[in-house]
């Protein structure tokens, strides 16, 4: 686990017009991670991505390659490449030039040149596309030639910008599968932007959960989703319960009416904390034998389970359950200590509410289309 | 509209005929006052005052071989000044912000506002023997510098009066370049002038070539610049034209050839210009 670290960000600030975008970020990433920036719009996760490649100077702060400090190193300079949002191929220039262009500025040989690029061709799957025009490429297919583009050149880090926010749905499922293999067979680090939670967890070694220009939380998809620090990432990761509460001791907290064992320790003496129970970790019961009680009063079936909103003591819960419910049913609740996740209060603590005001539309599927 | 629905076949037609109607007007226009002239033109370069067939006229161009090639020379020097002055200085231009450049722009059109000879007949007096940039150069001690009257005046006259035409279709395509594809080379390795070489000059040439065609055109046919501006040994192929028609007795032949001859080198170069720019924007757009 003792890795290197190739890129550290040390107390980075940016501001754009007097306002913050990055405050005060500190980062290490270590060397063949496949590392995400996870945050919704103007979180400050591209700002990021540009200070590393050098296109952004910080206000404040300092930025490492491994021992070397960089900040007055300019972009061409830096043993970086970008994969851009929009691809910013060379219209130009064919694939097969738009490939080769880092080579040919570096002034390589034009047997190296043709070989590295046969290379790069088969690695992304445009074998026999090399003379073709880049403005008649699908989205896909520019996607890979600017994949192609940047590795040719093997950075030590490969960053890329939301590069599969063009892509339809299923096509994008198809990169990300792609994206992960690419990383693994090259070794090569990478840096991914995105707001996509789920494409985040399912592709990353490490995520960086981002919000107001600060690192929120840093580690493994499954930390991030069973241990979120605080209320943003709780309520940004998936669904969640986020309820008030009071650690009365170790293991043992308050909330909802009813003292409940956990396995969360190091808190204060009744320390006001955000409770988060997953929906999925709530076992559903007859109203007699519940630790609570509640009222269901909404009941949508989802195909493989029931997703139920359930009214407790005036907060309303979802719930995620295999077994049929119907609305105005009242329902036992039993939650096993490893089910209750409690977390300090934080500046997001109380913004998210409960699920009253809930809505299915995020979880529209959008058409699949080729 | 017209009641009736005849089908594909009338409906069809009827467009047809609208659009007969549309383009009529300007077809007229383009027959009476391009092709008609056109005609007159190769008319007269091959008939003598007669009215008699004959090869004379072109043959008699070689007399005036000198004037020719010397007014390709100017015209080229001058499209190559402007194209060193305009290409930096609208790439400079490009990186300021969105109001200080509709400003700097606002300042290339405004000499197009003024009529040319007006124009240059300014110029004349300020780089006259007494006119003010003299008085200056005897102001501050250089004393006095002949600055009209010879062949850098004509050039500088030729730059002077065309320089916008240059600088606007640069600066248009410039403008509208990808600031991520500039990143991108950026970031594949390229420094300043690479990036320049790579990838602003491939992708600004169409903008080029109109930049070129529209200031060697109007060069090579100057005339009044280089008579006002030149000494006796810059007379242009513009300023013979003139003397032709305007001598005593009315050469219009010779006139007429010559500037079938000047029409040719236009044709020639444009196709010579276009075989620079495959792209199919801009470059193709006159041949």
């Amino acid at each position: 686990m003792e890795k290197k670290n190739i890129i550290e960000l040390k107390n980075i600030t940016v501001s754009f017009d007097g306002e913050k975008v990055l405050d005060k970020l500190n980062l290490s990433i270590q060397d063949g991670a496949f590392v995400t920036f996870l945050g919704r719009s103007g979180c400050g996760k591209t700002t990021t991505l540009r200070v590393i490649a050098g296109f952004l100077q910080p206000d404040e702060g300092d930025v490492f390659f491994g021992d070397q400090r960089v900040n007055d190193v300019p972009p061409y300079k830096r043993p970086v490449n970008t994969i851009f949002q929009r691809y910013a191929l060379f219209p130009h220039l064919n694939v097969f030039e738009n490939i080769a262009f880092g080579l040919r500025v570096k002034g390589a040989k034009k047997e190296e040149i043709e070989g590295k690029v046969r290379e790069m061709l088969k690695l992304v799957n445009l074998e026999g596309m090399e003379k073709r025009k880049v403005t008649n490429l699908s989205g896909g297919q520019q996607q890979r030639v600017a994949i192609a583009r940047a590795l040719i050149n093997r950075p030590k880090v490969l960053l890329l910008d939301e590069p599969l926010s063009a892509l339809d749905a299923k096509l994008r499922k198809d990169m990300q599968v792609e994206l992960r293999r690419i990383q693994r067979e090259t070794g090569i680090t990478f840096i991914f932007v995105t707001h996509d939670q789920e494409e985040a967890l399912s592709m990353s070694d490490v995520v960086v959960v981002m919000e107001n220009g600060q690192i929120q939380q840093i580690g493994s998809p499954v930390d991030i989703y069973n241990e979120p620090k605080n209320a943003f990432v709780a309520d940004f990761i998936g669904e969640s319960n986020i309820i008030d509460g009071i650690m009365n001791r170790d293991d043992t907290v308050t909330f909802a009416g009813h003292t409940f064992v956990c396995v969360d320790e190091g808190f204060e003496h009744n320390e006001p904390v955000d409770v988060v129970i997953r929906p999925e970790d709530v076992d559903v019961v007859a109203p007699g034998e519940g630790m609570i009680t509640g009222l269901i009063t909404q009941a949508t079936f989802k195909g493989d389970y029931y997703e139920l909103i359930v009214e407790v003591k005036g907060f309303k819960w979802m719930v995620q359950t295999t077994d049929a419910y119907e609305e105005g049913q009242q329902i036992g609740i039993v939650l096993v200590p490893d089910s209750i996740h409690v977390m300090h209060k934080s500046e997001f603590s109380g913004l998210y509410g409960d699920y009253s005001t809930f809505s299915d539309e995020e979880d529209v599927v959008p058409p699949e289309e080729e | 509209m017209s009641g009736t629905y005849q089908g594909k076949a009338g409906k069809t037609r009827r467009t047809s005929l609208g659009t007969a109607i549309l383009n009529a007007p300007y077809l007229l226009w383009a027959a009476l006052f391009i092709i008609i002239p056109m005609f007159i033109v190769v008319y007269y370069a091959f008939t003598n005052k007669d009215g008699a067939f004959t090869f004379d006229n072109i043959k008699h161009l070689a007399d005036y071989s000198g004037v020719m090639l010397r007014s390709l020379l100017y015209s080229l020097a001058a499209t190559a000044i402007c194209f060193l002055i305009a290409y930096p200085f609208a790439y400079v231009v490009c990186k300021w912000r969105p109001s200080s450049q509709k400003m700097a722009n606002m300042f290339i059109m405004l000499p197009m506002w003024i009529n040319l000879l007006i124009r240059t007949y300014c110029l004349t007096t300020l780089m006259d023997g007494n006119g003010l940039v003299n008085q200056l150069f005897v102001f501050i001690g250089i004393g006095r510098i002949p600055l009209m009257n010879n062949t850098g005046a004509v050039i500088f006259g030729m730059v002077y009066n065309y320089l916008p035409y240059m600088i606007l279709p640069i600066y248009n395509v410039m403008s509208r370049l990808d600031k991520s594809v500039m990143e991108a080379a950026e970031d594949l390795g390229c420094n300043a002038f690479q990036r320049v070489r790579r990838v602003v000059f491939p992708l600004t040439l169409p903008g080029i070539i109109s930049g070129i065609i529209m200031v060697f055109v109007p060069s090579v046919s100057t005339f009044y610049i280089s008579a006002k501006m030149g000494g006796p040994g810059d007379f242009m192929i513009g300023d013979l034209i003139e003397s032709q028609i305007h001598s005593q007795n009315s050469n219009l032949p010779t006139a007429a050839a010559l500037s079938l001859v000047l029409m040719a080198v236009i044709l020639v170069s444009m196709l010579i210009l276009n075989r620079f720019s495959d792209d199919e924007e801009g470059g193709s757009m006159l041949v």
